[in-house]
Formats: structure tokens, C-alpha cells, sequence
């Protein structure tokens, strides 16, 4: 996992300058500046820019739920099954698709919709991992490309099934109104607040489930060592089977949400995924918590910087993204919480 | 089961069936390359142009990654990239800066394996899936750069581009630009076997399978990777040169997120261990996509399950899958010595699992 193997590492024992990593501070407090200085210089009154900024940085924030959200299943079955999960994001936009023809077609209401919605690809995921990955254990560039080839397969047959054409879930009625947030007479979309409380619960629960049952007990002792969790006599193949059953869900999960705020489309689920990797490489791989920080120094670098940039760079704001990939990875090759093993 | 091994050079006089099989193939061998020779001669211009410039071209890009999966255990997605950095430049140079086709052609090369090298210095940190995913990062990086900047055409990308006058115009008279493709997959695919060959190639893949080892033997691991990745580059430059002069255009979708894993599909069910799989699956790639289509509305469904069967089956794709059935026949024929045993490779060339010691 390190990048520099050990022989490199013990290598060089002298002290080398952080300058990387003072550089890369440095530019991201330059950026947080300029942001801060474009959305206070014309003082806080109404015609000043701060309403902006208040609905720019809850569309980071946002952001940042839905991304840990699909995020942290990828996490999750990375750090016990070593399985870069490529189908990650056919699953996440099928996990969306089937709520909305549940929706739009059986008249089911958001919530159970949502519910199916989670067992069916959580289903899918599983039936992957027991087929093809369960017997390659320990291959990981196979598995992955494994992996790739279930998500072309995925990725087609929902556009056969549900066309090209962009369609959006309809919230439950009771998120549908905008919320008024009580400052500068600005309202919110009541179901992105909601996505966003969803992510904070998926991450308690996550943390009470690791850190306080037996469950969790074991898929931690798996994570540090599969064999002699093995070798205690811990059904390991269940653990990792119901990982990957969770895991996949929380992609679908993830798909319900952003089919509901944003829309589903072919090609949402690579974008989704490219994002849910950067997230999940930039926290370090199989760490929860470097999960939620990737999430939010995405969603809030994305949505400052196309809204703060100069509009001649405007565009360039999705650069921006894997700038801050690179810069990161340089600085911790293993991501910001990411140990090597 | 097989008896008591003979030394090899006992037998000098193989049974006539095992020559027998020895000269069908490479009869077959022989035949095939007389018809990749005469493609032009024996199929209409619709093929030539195609089948042949498409798979030639693709086979390039493809072999840049086959080269850095099968010797330098790197699996990148970011030959796509460099590709486009390549083909955009060329594209740039001569079609609006009216620059000669080949200073056009060297600059777009020169430009990738610059581009090469620095993705190479950075991603050659990661080893297996970390690679995987950083070089992902990069080709992603690439295409919404120039996606986004007009200079390049953005979405709509660069129209007629011109080859040179030695190759006329690809599109009527495919020919000679068919001929200079198979005359560059030559010349890269004798390149690449000759530097796997040489001292850097052959340290370049003691660091695939073996990192920590080649470290504690004082190479530098992360010089190689660097180096690989970069020899690799122009081969993806060229690759995308020759797109860029087949197709007379070019534009950001050509290096799409969609493209890289299209390059890796044509490099997988080729074969990852063997240069000339990368070929043979752009070959039967192209082949589908262009007969499959009419066939099937779900084209990309049986792509991806001829994919995922080829990662279950054959690890070695199709090539890989050939020489073992033939090792199997041969073996079973009679008086045949049993040749001395290559352990196969169960699995892809991967460096290190990540539970290794790294």
C-alpha cells in the first residue's frame, strides 16, 4: 500500500523539508482567502455577497453528504476486502433507477422505494463479489478489472432499459417545500438538507457500529488482519460477504439521493464514481473519517470554485478537483488518513 | 503423470506429427501475416479504412499499455491521455497553425512524453490499484482540460487535419496511410521487445514482480517505474498522431473516460503478457464494433462480457489462450518430449498485492 516501498523508506531516514506539504497549505489558504474576501468584501448587508456564499457553501456541504455517502461503501469494502470496486457507480446509478421506476410507475412511496431500492443493489453487488471476485481474493488489479467489465455490462443494460434521457426522482412530499433558513430571507431545498442529515446519520451509525458491537468488533479485527481473524474462528467470508452487501447498498443509496436532488443519466454513475475514488483516495483508502474529510474538501472545493473562480477559468473548476488529488497524493502518497500496511 | 523427465535434446528427431503441427502453425502464422500485409490489396477501401487503420492505430495505443502492464506491472489509464495530448497538438499545429504535418507530428510527441514523464514521476509512487486510480485521476484531468479549453476546440474538437503528402488522404485512398500504420506497429513492436531486453527491461520487470527486492539490490524502484512510463508515452503519442491522421479529426471525446477503458478492454482480451495482444485485441475489438453494431443494439453488454470472460478465463487473453491451447495439443501428441515446463501464469502480471510487503 505504501508508495515508497520499505527498502526506499528505510533508505533515506534523513529529514527532508515539508515543502510539499507547506506549499500545498499555503495554496489552499490562499484559495479559502480569496473565496472569504470575494463573499464579505461588500460587508454583510443584503446587497452584499454573503447570501451567495451562504447557498454556495450548503451546496458544497451538500455535496459533500451525497459523495460520502457512495463514498463510504467503497471505503468500506475496500478497507476489509482490499476490492476496488469499479462497478461502484453502475451500482450507485442503478440503486437510483430502481427507486425511480418504483416511484414513477408502482406509485411507491419515496421512503420504502429508497429501502428496495438498497436491498436490490446491495443484492447485485453481492451476487458480483460471490461469483466472480470471492475466488480471486488477493488479486486485486484482476478484481478490478472484473469489476470494470460489470459495470460496462451494468452501465448498458440501464441505458436499454431506462433510455438516455435525464430523468429525476420526485422527493417525498414532505421535503418538497423549500426550508426557510431564517437569514437574508433565503430558502433551501428541504431534501438537500435532508441529504446532508442522512450523510451525518450514515456516519454515526457507521461509528457506533465499528466502534461499539461485536459486528463491528470483528470487521475491525478483519481490516487489520483477515487471517488471524480467520484463524480465531470468525466466518470471515460472511463478513466480507455482508460488507459487500452493505457497501453496494450505500451505493444505491447514494444513486436514491442524487437521482432525487440532482438526476440519473447515462454517465452519472462514471462521474459518481471518479468522484466517490477521489474521495476515498484522498481520505485514505478503507478510512471512514478520511471519507467524510475527502467528502467535504470536495463538494466545497467544487462548489467555491465554480462559483468564486474567475469566469474566464470558470471552466477549468472540475481541474480543479484532481489538482487537489495530485497536490494531496504528492504530499501523502496514502491519502490523508490512509496507513500503510 | 508425465514420466520421468528426459533431458530435452535426447530426442532429436521429432515424431512427424509434432512437425507436423510445428510447421501448421507456423504456416498459419505465416498466412496470417501475408494477409495483414495485403489487406488493402484484398479487401474493399471500406475495410481498409475501417477495420485496418482503426485496429492499427488502437493496437498502438493499446501495446504502450500493454508494455507497462506486462513488463513494468503498471496498469495505466492514462495512455488515453497522452494520446490526446499527442493527437490535439498535431491537431492544433497543422490544421490551424498550419505547421508541416511532421514537425506537427513530433512536437504532439515530444509533448506527450513530456506529459509522460511527469505523470510518470508522480504516479510511480503507487503500485497495483493506487496506480490504477492515480493514472485514472490523470486521464480525467486531461480530458476535462481540454473539454474545457476552446484553444483545442473543446467539445467539438479540431477538424481536417491533414497527413503529410507521402500518405495522402486516409479517407479515400486508405492504402498507404494503412501501410505506414503497419510500418510504425512494426517498428514499436520490434522497440518494445528490444528494450524489454535490455538491462533497463530487464530490471524493469524484476521491479514488477518483486519491488522490495530489486531495492535491497540498490535499483532505484521508483526511477524504473518513472523511466517505463515514460518510454511507454510516445508510443501513446504516436498512437494518437496516427488517430488524429486516420481519422482527420480529433477532439475531446476521443480520450474520454469511456476510451481509456476501451483501451484497456482491447489490451486485456489481447493479452496483457504478450506486446502483440495488444494487436490481436484491437483487431477483434474493432472487428465487433464494426460488424457487431448492425447485429446487435447491445453492443457494449457483449463487450463487457467477452471482457469479464477473458479476466476469468484467460488472464492471458486471446493470445495468452492460443499458446496454451497449443501447448496442450502439442503436448498430447505423440513422441512428443514434453517441452520443459513454463509455470503459467495463474494471474495477471500484477506487481504486489497490497498485502504485500510494501
Amino acid at each position: 500500500m505504501a508508495t515508497q516501498t520499505a527498502a526506499t523508506r528505510r533508505s533515506t531516514p534523513s529529514f527532508r523539508p515539508p515543502v510539499a506539504a507547506t506549499a500545498a497549505v499555503l495554496v489552499g489558504a490562499l484559495g479559502l482567502l480569496g473565496v472569504l474576501w470575494q463573499a464579505f468584501e461588500a460587508g454583510f448587508g443584503n446587497e452584499g455577497n454573503v447570501p451567495v456564499f451562504i447557498l454556495v457553501t450548503l451546496n458544497g456541504l451538500t455535496l459533500a453528504g451525497l459523495y460520502f455517502i457512495s463514498a463510504s461503501g467503497l471505503t468500506l469494502i475496500f478497507g476489509l476486502l482490499r476490492v476496488t470496486n469499479l462497478a461502484h457507480g453502475a451500482l450507485f446509478l442503478l440503486g437510483g433507477y430502481v427507486a425511480l421506476t418504483l416511484v414513477q410507475d408502482s406509485g411507491m412511496s419515496w421512503a420504502v422505494a429508497a429501502l428496495v431500492a438498497m436491498v436490490a443493489t446491495g443484492g447485485v453487488g453481492l451476487v458480483m463479489h460471490q461469483l466472480f471476485l470471492r475466488w480471486n481474493q488477493g488479486q486485486d488489479l484482476r478484481q478490478a478489472l472484473i469489476t470494470i467489465a460489470v459495470s460496462l455490462i451494468l452501465a448498458d443494460q440501464m441505458l436499454a432499459y431506462f433510455g438516455a434521457t435525464p430523468t429525476a426522482i420526485v422527493p417525498p412530499e414532505f421535503l418538497a417545500q423549500p426550508l426557510p433558513l431564517g437569514v437574508y430571507d433565503l430558502s433551501y431545498p428541504t431534501f438537500r438538507i435532508a441529504i446532508l442529515v442522512a450523510a451525518i446519520v450514515v456516519g454515526l451509525l457507521f461509528w457506533l457500529v465499528y466502534q461499539r458491537t461485536r459486528v463491528g468488533m470483528v470487521v475491525r479485527a478483519g481490516v487489520d488482519d483477515t487471517q488471524m481473524t480467520s484463524a480465531l474462528g470468525v466466518n470471515v467470508q460472511l463478513v466480507f460477504a455482508g460488507a459487500f452487501f452493505v457497501g453496494s447498498a450505500l451505493a444505491g443509496l447514494g444513486g436514491v439521493f442524487a437521482g432525487t436532488s440532482l438526476s440519473l443519466a447515462p454517465g452519472v454513475d462514471q462521474s459518481f464514481l471518479v468522484s466517490a475514488l477521489v474521495v476515498v483516495i484522498v481520505g485514505g483508502m478503507g478510512s471512514l473519517g478520511g471519507a467524510a474529510l475527502g467528502a467535504l474538501l470536495l463538494g466545497l472545493v467544487d462548489q467555491y470554485s465554480s462559483a468564486y473562480l474567475p469566469a474566464e477559468y470558470a471552466n477549468l473548476s472540475a481541474l480543479l478537483t484532481f489538482v487537489l488529488l495530485a497536490v494531496i497524493l504528492a504530499v501523502r502518497p496514502t491519502g490523508l488518513f490512509g496507513k500503510a500496511s | 503423470m508425465t514420466p520421468p523427465a528426459t533431458p530435452a535434446p535426447t530426442s532429436t528427431r521429432p515424431h512427424a506429427l509434432a512437425r507436423a503441427w510445428t510447421l501448421g502453425t507456423r504456416a498459419t502464422l505465416a498466412l496470417v501475416l501475408v494477409v495483414v500485409a495485403l489487406v488493402p490489396v484484398l479487401f474493399s477501401t471500406f475495410f481498409t479504412s475501417q477495420v485496418g487503420l482503426t485496429s492499427l492505430w488502437l493496437g498502438i495505443a493499446a501495446v504502450s499499455l500493454t508494455f507497462l502492464s506486462g513488463h513494468g506491472g503498471m496498469v495505466s489509464l492514462a495512455q488515453t491521455a497522452l494520446f490526446g495530448i499527442a493527437g490535439l497538438t498535431v491537431a492544433k499545429l497543422s490544421a490551424e497553425a498550419g505547421w508541416d504535418p511532421w514537425a506537427a507530428a513530433l512536437a504532439g510527441i515530444l509533448a506527450a512524453t513530456a506529459v509522460g514523464l511527469l505523470f510518470g514521476a508522480v504516479a510511480s509512487g503507487s503500485q497495483g490499484i493506487y496506480f490504477l486510480i492515480i493514472t485514472l485521476a490523470f486521464a480525467q484531468v486531461t480530458y476535462f482540460y481540454f473539454a474545457a479549453v476552446p484553444t483545442f476546440g473543446a467539445h467539438e474538437g479540431i477538424n481536417g487535419i491533414r497527413p503529410p503528402d507521402l500518405i495522402g488522404d486516409p479517407v479515400q485512398h486508405p492504402a498507404r496511410m494503412y501501410y505506414f500504420l503497419l510500418a510504425v506497429s512494426l517498428l514499436v513492436f520490434l522497440g518494445l521487445r528490444y528494450v524489454s531486453r535490455t538491462a533497463f527491461g530487464l530490471a524493469l520487470q524484476g521491479v514488477r514482480d518483486d519491488p522490495v527486492r530489486m531495492a535491497a539490490l540498490g535499483y532505484s524502484v521508483r526511477l524504473h517505474r518513472t523511466l517505463g512510463f515514460t518510454l511507454a508515452a510516445p508510443v501513446a503519442g504516436a498512437a494518437g498522431v496516427l488517430s488524429a491522421w486516420s481519422n482527420t479529426r480529433m477532439s475531446a471525446g476521443s480520450i474520454s473516460l469511456g476510451v481509456a477503458i476501451l483501451v484497456l478492454t482491447a489490451a486485456v482480451i489481447g493479452g496483457l503478457n504478450r506486446l502483440e495482444g495488444a494487436w490481436v485485441g484491437a483487431l477483434l475489438y474493432t472487428l465487433c464494433d464494426t460488424y457487431l453494431r448492425g447485429w446487435t443494439d447491445r453492443f457494449t453488454t457483449w463487450l463487457g462480457v467477452v471482457f469479464l470472460v477473458i479476466v476469468l478465463v484467460s488472464p492471458g487473453g486471446v493470445v495468452g489462450m492460443l499458446g496454451s491451447v497449443g501447448a496442450w495439443i502439442r503436448r498430447r501428441l505423440p513422441g512428443e518430449t514434453p517441452a520443459p515446463m513454463v509455470p503459467e501464469a495463474s494471474a495477471l502480471p500484477l506487481p504486489v498485492s497490497s498485502k504485500g510487503a510494501v
